[in-house]
């Protein structure tokens, strides 16, 4: 059981990173690698802040501005600058590994016997169950600290989800999805489409430094490497999600994303339970991704040859 | 009112493939004028419809419109003043987004974006009506995205948002010559009676001959660049098709005229 909670929990702070994707790759639609630095960039700043005995709400606060800034960089860099999507990410990622090690002053931070954001839920537990160390859920006996995590987790989630449901509903939401949608449109409606690409990468990458201020706090450590290949296993929850429950509106997409990605954390720990090395893990999610991507195109086209003849006798 | 002063705009200046679009154009379009411009291919008409909507700074000259100075002014600031309609059809509108938010898009041109919800009921309402004004069955498909549409459909929709805001000025830019004859002629139609209805200034670039005769009350006829013919208020009454074809041949013919001179006198003088 404290595997599937977990991964249920990495699953809830993950769709975070999955959430500020969702916005940079489908909503503006761009490819941006920057993700794999701000994601550390979260972790390193949450650690260095709970290290040196401030506020963990703080420290998730001081992330989720840092991670807002990288994004805004590689907006500016592509915006003002005319440098590629890529490149721009590849730069600002680039560096941000050196930022990051000046951040922590070394490759890792741990963070042992630390108040985190779950220590409030953990002494609200303990009062409910008068301090039992353990709950017994249909038959399994959870450790308190694990369930305090996973329901602060769900609570971050469910609140962060609501108001950027929310805010995509608005005219400025609209309109940033437009942009994504048809650029040249956007213009000619008197948006300033670059402004609006800095500003969803910033929003992007700020949701993503909170996934990794998370994180940090659930491990128990920062490290310098912990990014390396968050962006692809970010791109596999969205695809998932989307398979799951489709595209068809803002709210259904964003819980889309959520159960996603919570999913692909299951399937990762039941691939491992069942011996996966872990060492091949990013190997697998490419190659998962690689196959996600490839196989809409090859179902579209079947579709259209079945149901293209239809619609030709229909006009 | 639009005051264009003497703009000139060259591409790829300085290289072999160097363009001189615009040279000097002085044009004036006064309120609640329809104006056509029609010429042939590279004559400078599509670029002097851009250089208003502010697609790229022109080398020199200025355009003034409702009395402010808006040479300078990027794209997305100037339209606040300015609504447009491209010749793709696909162009003026976002396909993965539904015919209600593609409105509500347009609605808030020139105002800020606000955090407020942007598809309320009143407003679906209020689209609904104006929606039906098309005459197109749209008004029960206000969900669906606009991705599903024809051409024609979409274009229709991207003139009804272009005069949502009733703007200085709608430019449209040969807005029917990539749509099939039917759909061409139904938003021509309903290019005629919403610039009617609003009492909009426009601005229409061309191909069509009949287009021309049709709808503006004003014909500009360019050539390499320039204005070569100005058909306004009578003049614009009785000129017919055959009249405007005779015009481009005349013109064309001086050109191939002057070529031939200057080679004649190049072999004497040289």
């Amino acid at each position: 059981m404290s595997l599937v909670i977990g991964a249920f929990t990495m699953g809830l702070i993950l769709s975070l990173l999955s959430l500020g994707m969702l916005i940079s790759f489908r909503m503006i639609r761009f490819t941006d690698i920057t993700v794999d630095g701000s994601i550390t960039l979260g972790a390193a700043i949450t650690a260095l802040l709970i290290a040196r005995g401030y506020s963990p709400w703080l420290a998730v606060g001081v992330s989720i501005l840092g991670g807002a800034l990288a994004g805004s960089v590689t907006g500016i860099l592509h915006t003002r600058f005319k440098i590629q999507e890529i490149l721009a990410g590849i730069l600002v990622m680039t560096a941000l590994y050196s930022i990051n090690l000046r951040v922590m002053g070394r490759s890792n931070i741990p963070l042992l016997d630390v108040t985190t954001v779950s220590t409030g839920a953990e002494g609200i537990l303990a009062k409910i169950t008068g301090g039992a160390s353990r709950i017994g859920i249909l038959g399994w006996q959870v450790p308190m600290g694990d369930l305090a995590v996973f329901i602060t987790c769900g609570l971050i989630v469910i609140l962060i989800g609501i108001i950027l449901c929310r805010f995509l509903l608005t005219h400025q939401g609209t309109a940033l999805r437009a942009a994504g949608s048809n650029p040249q449109m956007v213009r000619a409606q008197g948006v300033n489409n670059d402004t609006m690409v800095i500003f969803s990468l910033a929003l992007a990458n700020g949701l993503v430094a909170l996934s990794g201020s998370l994180l940090a706090q659930y491990q128990g450590f920062a490290d310098v490497q912990m990014g390396i290949g968050m962006m692809v296993w970010g791109l596999a929850s969205i695809i998932i999600g989307e398979a799951l429950v489709g595209r068809t509106s803002i709210g259904l997409t964003i819980v889309g994303v959520i159960l996603g990605t919570i999913l692909f954390r299951l399937l990762i720990a039941i691939a491992l339970r069942w011996g996966l090395n872990p060492n091949d893990l990013k190997l697998v999610t490419a190659f998962f991704v690689f196959a996600a991507l490839i196989a809409p195109a090859g179902f579209g086209r079947l579709r259209n040859k079945i149901t293209g003849g239809l619609r030709h006798a229909e006009n | 009112m639009l005051k264009i002063e003497s703009v000139s705009k060259t591409f790829h200046a300085g290289t072999a493939n160097e363009v001189r679009a615009l040279r000097g154009v002085s044009l004036t379009i006064e309120d609640g004028s329809f104006t056509g411009i029609i010429g042939t291919n590279g004559s400078g008409k599509s670029t002097l419809l851009n250089a208003v909507a502010g697609s790229f700074e022109p080398d020199s000259g200025s355009i003034h419109l409702d009395n402010r100075d808006i040479t300078a002014w990027p794209e997305y600031k100037r339209a606040s003043l300015i609504g447009r309609v491209f010749q793709n059809p696909f162009a003026g509108t976002a396909p993965d987004m539904t015919i209600a938010e593609n409105i509500v898009i347009a609605m808030k041109r020139g105002e800020r974006r606000s955090l407020g919800f942007a598809v309320t009921r009143a407003f679906r309402d209020d689209v609904a009506d104006r929606v039906r004004t098309l005459k197109m069955g749209l008004e029960d498909r206000l969900d669906n995205p606009i991705g599903t549409l024809s051409g024609g459909q979409r274009q229709a929709l991207t003139l009804l948002m272009a005069a949502w805001t009733r703007p200085k000025l709608l430019l449209l830019d040969e807005h029917t010559a990539a749509l099939d004859p039917k759909s061409a002629a139904k938003v021509a139609e309903l290019t005629k009676i919403i610039i009617e209805r609003e009492k909009l200034t426009a601005l229409m670039v061309t191909h069509s001959m009949q287009q021309a005769v049709d709808l503006p009350d004003r014909i500009i006829m360019m050539h390499r660049g320039q204005i070569v013919e100005d058909y306004s208020r009578e003049r614009k009454c009785r000129v017919r098709v055959p009249d405007l074809m005779a015009t481009f041949d005349r013109v064309q013919k001086r050109e191939l005229f002057d070529e031939s001179v200057a080679g004649m006198l190049e072999g004497q003088y040289c």
